[in-house]
């Protein structure tokens, strides 16, 4: 038997703020979070923007002995956890807690910790690297400490498809508890990207951006690297309604594929495969869908070919979509970026209001599409889909249908 | 160095980056001629950067499409003029 899968709690962590109320008045608002690097000296980077959790401090969240423990992204991912389930409202049960299952993503999990652990090694001649540095680094970090601190024993795991993973994490939960196989799930993902080495890694690919994110815009110059986490709770149409649950909207499809092209390049039919995908797993038909929360990294390769992808899927319809990359306010987070975006489309839904492209300046006619420039849209949507296409070739779209209370 | 040495040490560096005989390699050789797509042409700066301790900004990178493109950039950076000795040395 398959049951209908609807999100009733939703928790963020993110540029725009440490909660998910923060995160849409930002979002509704055209607020960008991208700003001046802080936690790593710009001083040895070409690129000098991100988009960082400000004004953070996990004691406010965490004991010392917790610190110790979690690398910020696995922090990241629990604070989340803790607002979508706090959101979502229900009572556990030690029965829940056994069928409730735990599936995130992230691209690096806890490199930030490594690298220090490295760095004291390789530069500071110190012999000893700590011995925590392997259970904070796990990219299943941010999942076990949720199980943990929740006494969730069902189902656990992380996918790590690069800038995909959440997507793909947010997949396999909705097809664990379409299909029964859980009762509840709670998915998302988190990343904390800002050391040294890794940034310096992002400058020698030549993709971030020297200024700001502009999706879309004919004079777009790269990504804007981005960090946090968001958690869903994941549950059945039915459970959602028996309590009187907020349902934020339901998660009608998701679809995957590879594109077998290149390591880094994208492929315009991967992307419209995965799109397709989902769209069949819904049952939908490519016209029903009226909002589409893009990929749109910011590079010149992303935008022009996830422009065609749409194109491809949706023909003459393209034009009447309304398309948004949110990056342009949250930067692009990596692994938690379909987290992030995956609560930016629910929340869309539920509020009827379209975020838009932020920092846009002039169309593109590579990219010839509705893409919300600057200002956020009032509209009611029916159907939605969020894109993730990672480096690899590994694309993960989910469908999104509004759900009427 | 020369500019004629300093396209004999491109040519090395990109054939050796590239696991490419260094014949086929020429002064004139575009970077699709010689199946040179754009992540192999990052990886390619990033060698030429090592290699003269020089930062090639990403504007400059962006227009790079042959081994002439790679030789004149360097010589920008490096403050040479054609056929001149370096006011750098590497």
């Amino acid at each position: 038997m398959r049951h209908r899968v609807v999100v009733t709690g939703l928790g963020v962590i993110s540029a725009l703020g440490h909660n998910a109320c923060e995160f849409w008045q930002a979002l509704a608002a055209g607020q960008t979070g991208i700003a001046p690097l802080e936690s790593v000296d710009r001083a040895l980077l070409r690129f000098q923007n991100a988009a960082e959790v400000r004004n953070y401090d996990p004691a406010r969240y965490f004991d010392e002995k917790e610190i110790s423990l979690l690398d910020r992204f696995a922090q990241f991912g629990a604070i989340a956890a803790r607002e979508a389930i706090a959101d979502a409202g229900f009572q556990w049960t030690p029965e829940l807690r056994e069928n409730t299952a735990i599936v995130t993503g992230s691209c690096v999990g806890g490199q930030t910790t490594e690298d220090d652990g490295f760095v004291n090694l390789y530069r500071k001649n110190i012999p000893r690297v700590n011995p925590l540095t392997i259970p904070r680094t796990m990219e299943n970090a941010a999942a076990s400490r949720i199980s943990l601190e929740t006494g969730i024993t069902g189902p656990t795991y992380t996918i790590s498809t690069a800038c995909s993973s959440s997507n793909h994490a947010i997949g396999q939960a909705f097809w664990l508890v379409r299909s029964g196989a859980a009762q509840m799930a709670l998915s998302g993902g988190s990343e904390a990207v800002f050391s040294l080495g890794f940034l310096k890694a992002w400058e020698a690919m030549r993709v971030v951006s020297p200024d700001t994110c502009r999706p879309f815009s004919r004079d777009r110059r790269g990504l804007i690297l981005g960090e946090g986490g968001a958690m869903l709770v994941l549950e059945t149409l039915e459970s959602a309604q028996a309590r009187g649950a907020k349902i934020y909207g339901e998660i009608a499809g998701f679809g995957m594929s590879s594109d077998a092209f290149h390591i880094t390049q994208p492929s315009p039919d991967g992307a419209a495969r995965a799109m397709r995908a989902a769209l069949a797993d819904a049952g939908m038909e490519p016209s029903e869908i009226s909002y589409i929360n893009a990929h749109g990294t910011a590079t010149p390769a992303n935008d022009a070919t996830e422009t065609e992808a749409i194109h491809k899927v949706f023909g003459a319809h393209a034009e009447k979509i309304a398309i948004s990359s949110t990056k342009s306010m949250h930067g692009h987070a990596l692994g938690a970026a379909g987290a992030l975006e995956a609560a930016v489309t629910l929340l869309a839904l539920d509020r009827s209001i379209l975020p838009p492209t932020a920092n846009y300046n002039e169309p593109d006619p590579q990219c010839d599409l509705d893409v919300i420039p600057n200002q956020a849209r009032h509209a009611q949507i029916e159907c939605a889909l969020s894109n993730s296409f990672a480096f690899g070739g590994l694309n993960a779209v989910v469908a999104f249908r509004r759900v009427v209370a | 160095m020369s500019y004629e040495e300093l396209t004999e040490r491109v040519r090395g560096i990109i054939a050796s980056n590239q696991h490419l005989p260094q014949e086929k390699v020429t002064a004139e050789s575009t970077f699709q001629e010689l199946g040179i797509d754009s992540l192999d042409g990052i990886n390619i700066l990033f060698a030429v950067e090592s290699e003269f301790n020089i930062n090639i900004p990403d504007d400059a990178a962006q227009n790079i499409r042959s081994v002439r493109d790679v030789v004149e950039g360097i010589a920008k950076l490096l403050n040479m003029g054609e056929g001149g000795q370096a006011a750098v040395q590497a």
